[in-house]
């Protein structure tokens, strides 16, 4: 939407238009302040823990598994150089063949959220699906951090 | 020709001064928006809506 308004306001005489076309849910994603009626609601950018382990698809995953236990984490995020989410190791996966790359066991695209998305409705959805967290990224794939499902209901319930 | 910024310029630019627009619908505004961002929704962006705008000062759209 911001590409067509940014144009049109040009053509309405403007001379120095910028298009900030990743929006509000880049801006939320990454901590900085807000305005509105909801401005302080909770939402799963805010609550994600973001010091989540990540690793390449050329990875070892002997070295992986070292750095993300030494982390005291059991989930690395698979990104590339631009902080993409391509997968996710866990559990076994973290635990094959030491000398295996990354890309050859990773669980590929795992589901996530968006950094915007309302706390209530996302704890809901992980209770649904009996999942303990989610990866959250901002609108564009990118890594943001990991939503856990405890982390969420404790945050709700401080806020009721 | 409009130029695509990222965050770090939105942030270089609002501290210059820059001017905020959110073209969202004012239900998307009202809930939330950048700090000192206006509301102007796409459908209605025109002479008299933007009238209150400085048309030389920079302006940041999203």
């Amino acid at each position: 939407m911001s590409p067509r308004a940014a144009w049109r306001l040009e053509s309405l005489g403007f001379t120095k238009v910028f298009d900030y076309v990743a929006g509000k849910a880049d801006w939320m994603a990454s901590g900085l302040p807000v305005e509105g009626k909801l401005a302080d609601y909770p939402r799963a950018g805010t609550v994600a823990r973001t010091d989540i382990p990540t690793c390449r698809l050329t990875d070892r995953l002997g070295d992986v598994r070292d750095r993300t236990l030494d982390a005291d984490q059991d989930v690395c995020v698979v990104v590339n150089d631009d902080r993409i989410v391509l997968g996710r190791l866990r559990g076994e996966t973290l635990d094959a063949d030491p000398g295996a790359t990354v890309e050859s066991v990773m669980e590929s695209g795992p589901t996530t959220t968006r950094t915007d998305e309302p706390l209530e409705a996302i704890a809901e959805r992980l209770k649904d699906a009996r999942v303990g967290s989610i990866l959250v990224t901002t609108s564009d794939g990118r890594l943001v951090g990991i939503l856990y499902r405890k982390d969420a209901e404790r945050v709700l319930a401080e806020n009721q | 020709m409009p130029t695509s910024i990222d965050r770090d310029d939105v942030q270089r630019l609002m501290a210059e001064g820059a001017q905020l627009v959110e073209v969202l619908p004012p239900a998307m505004y009202e809930e939330v928006h950048l700090p000192g961002a206006v509301n102007i929704p796409l459908k209605s962006l025109d002479r008299e809506t933007t009238a209150r705008l400085e048309r030389d000062r920079p302006l940041i759209v999203y």
